[in-house]
């Protein structure tokens, strides 16, 4: 496996990053700066800054870090250093290309994996640096053009994705209509007043992955569940604004769905297999409304299929026999503690199951998440040679016996598929929903 | 001349770093805790007396973390280091009798040797430190100036202190070095990265709450 390390300063070319660049003036830079440390920059800036005793105890912690040979620059310490430092040393007169780096830094060199925080002897949470630099971005106008593409979309049409009101519901129909061939009294029931869980997914969904919505529609029918999805905007909760330091829209884009769900006087929300999404709905976004905890109950997929099985709702056809692993994904893990319940599922599930090492919250990031790989193709082949001690885990569990990887979160597969061809590592990459829906008894099927 | 020094260093200039140490640290404290409730609300309304202490113990528990058990070496050094580093001037015989003097007032002390012992595992934590952060590429990355100026700032009261204590030669001036280099210690403290002495635990427990709380996550 060979990888080339970057050998200067230069920054990978960006359509919305150098747009921007051309755009400021130092002056504005300094400006912006100056009015974000005064204004949102308050106790947990200055503590982590000022008491951060340049240990490199993180280093370790961090995938860019381990994969590009322990280049310093990549130590999440090294990254505040080359960020918020000089800017706040400099209050804020720092120069365009600066920020250009401090850009490329802020959006693809961190994934918020919040990893580090965990090797912090004071528990510094380099994430919330990093997500502050962000937001500087935001302010310039500076923000790398594929994830602000999706921003935009956000802001357009509240999802990620650009998908139409029509074609939304159209998806579901043809999801329902494809899943009655095999359980004809299968339903996706639309804008179902006062059921027990609306289900929400994120806007890559219907734009790409359509069977994930047909899978589930299948274990909610399997389960007995009562449920519903929205016919309205609101269905998506995912949440690019969240990673490209845009909080005003990021509020916006919870509060529809936090109203969607009270519109449709659902008692739950259950959310399907995605990461950076949960994080929004039940850690980021709601305080940001100032809901100190989501309005209504909220889970995750892992946590609503560990509750089925769990409570007997799901019986099996039969056991998923190939060996197979699991990659915790960061914001469900280190975010929300799941890790015991998708091993629970998965035992239920599976005959051979291999752990990664490290596993649980010490599992190494995907590299995709945080918005990392929503940053789009200039900086892929960063991000994949970035990741290499990813593909080194995953060889190690596949040297054990795996041939699946089980990834219960939307970034994390993109970011692993990714990983295991540029590295050959011909394993395959499977939601906890695929191995559910291959394994359950679905009902009534048709023949 | 010299006896004017000593007198000034251990009177109204002792009064002086006390009094800059004491008030400076808790109005450190007390600034950052307005600013927090000001515009980190998110601090007080997360925090956990539990899951903070949970966090807290173990980060003061050596080898309590993943990452501790990972740096072996480091562990060790950094803990003795930071044990030392606060029994040696609470707990040395002739500190005590210097207040037994002034105040009648006093507590058990270490044995001599000990506390000799001690001081030399601080200077050569100090030098440790140091060492790590000129051989170690991503902590000479991170290191600047002032990194190197603090580990001076501490080593330099010691050994100055532990010259005095054996009478080497010209120990009347290290006498006064010792005194002088431990009071400035003392003043800066508050103002420099030493502060993490202030605000670990503000800074781990909050960390621990949001882990434990929220995301019910271990955090170590």
């Amino acid at each position: 496996m060979t990888k080339s390390l970057p050998t200067d300063l230069a920054v990978i070319p960006d359509k919305g990053v150098d747009g921007a660049a051309a755009r400021l003036t130092p002056e504005r830079v300094a400006r912006v700066i100056q009015i974000l440390l005064a204004e949102e920059g308050g106790a947990r800036l200055k503590v982590y800054t000022e008491t951060c005793v340049h240990c490199g105890l993180c280093s370790e912690a961090c995938h860019f870090y381990l994969s590009n040979d322990k280049d310093p620059r990549f130590a999440p310490a090294a990254k505040v250093k080359q960020t918020l430092d000089p800017m706040i040393r400099k209050n804020g007169r720092v120069s365009v290309d600066f920020m250009k780096k401090a850009c490329e830094i802020a959006f693809t060199e961190c994934n918020l994996c919040r990893r580090c925080v965990m090797y912090c002897p004071f528990g510094i949470d380099i994430s919330y640096l990093m997500l502050f630099v962000r937001r500087i971005c935001h302010r310039l106008g500076m923000v790398p053009q594929y994830i602000q593409d999706t921003a935009h979309s956000h802001s357009a049409t509240l999802n990620q994705m650009w998908v139409k009101e029509d074609e939304w519901i159209d998806t579901l129909q043809w999801q329902e209509d494809e899943a009655r061939d095999e359980i004809p009294d299968l339903r996706i029931p639309l804008e179902k007043q006062g059921a027990d869980v609306m289900y929400s997914v994120i806007g890559p969904e219907p734009k790409f992955r359509a069977q994930l919505i047909y899978q589930a529609a299948v274990i909610m029918h399997a389960a007995g569940v009562d449920w519903t999805m929205p016919a309205t905007p609101g269905w998506d909760n995912s949440d690019m604004c969240m990673y490209t330091g845009d909080s005003e829209m990021m509020a916006r884009l919870k509060k529809v769905h936090f109203e969607t769900a009270m519109r449709l006087k659902t008692k739950r929300i259950v959310m399907g297999e995605c990461g950076h999404a949960f994080r929004s709905v039940y850690d980021v976004g709601n305080r940001h409304l100032g809901w100190k905890m989501p309005p209504l109950p909220m889970v995750h997929a892992i946590e609503f299929y560990y509750e089925l099985f769990r409570d007997g709702k799901l019986s099996l056809a039969k056991k998923y026999d190939v060996p197979l692993t699991l990659h915790d994904p960061c914001n469900v893990v280190r975010g929300r503690g799941l890790h015991e319940m998708a091993r629970f599922v998965i035992h239920k599930t599976c005959t051979t199951f291999i752990e990664m090492h490290p596993n649980r919250e010490h599992n190494y990031c995907c590299g995709a998440g945080g918005g990392v790989i929503n940053c789009g193709p200039p900086y892929a082949k960063k991000r994949v040679e970035g990741n290499r001690v990813k593909a080194d885990q995953l060889a190690a569990a596949k040297a054990k016996g795996a041939r699946v990887i089980i990834a219960p979160c939307h970034n994390c597969h993109g970011g692993l598929e990714d990983i295991v061809k540029y590295y050959e590592l011909d394993m395959e990459i499977k939601f906890l929903g695929d191995i559910i829906y291959e394994c359950i008894e679905k009902g009534e099927v048709d023949s | 001349m010299m006896h004017e020094l000593y007198g000034f260093l251990r009177g109204p200039m002792l009064w002086v770093a006390l009094l800059v140490f004491f008030g400076g640290s808790g109005y450190r404290v007390a600034a950052m805790w307005r600013l927090a409730r000001k515009k980190d609300a998110v601090i007080f309304n997360y925090s956990s007396g539990y899951y903070a202490l949970r966090s807290i113990f173990h980060w003061l528990l050596p080898f309590g973390s993943r990452n501790m058990r990972n740096h072996p070496v480091m562990t060790v050094v950094a803990f003795v280091f930071h044990i030392c580093l606060f029994l040696v001037p609470l707990f040395l015989s002739a500190h005590i009798i210097l207040i037994k003097e002034s105040w009648n007032v006093s507590w058990p002390w270490l044995p001599d040797h000990a506390a000799d012992a001690m001081t030399w595992m601080v200077v050569a934590g100090c030098g440790f430190f140091a060492a790590r952060r000129i051989i170690q590429p991503d902590v000479r990355y991170l290191t600047s100036t002032s990194d190197y100026l603090i580990l001076a700032a501490i080593a330099v009261p010691f050994v100055s202190g532990t010259w005095a204590f054996h009478q080497w030669p010209a120990f009347p001036a290290a006498t006064l070095v010792h005194m002088a280099s431990a009071e400035i210690l003392l003043m800066i403290i508050p103002f420099t990265r030493l502060s993490h002495m202030l605000f670990f635990p503000f800074t781990r427990g909050y960390m621990g709450s949001e882990f434990g709380a929220v995301r019910k996550a271990r955090d170590w």
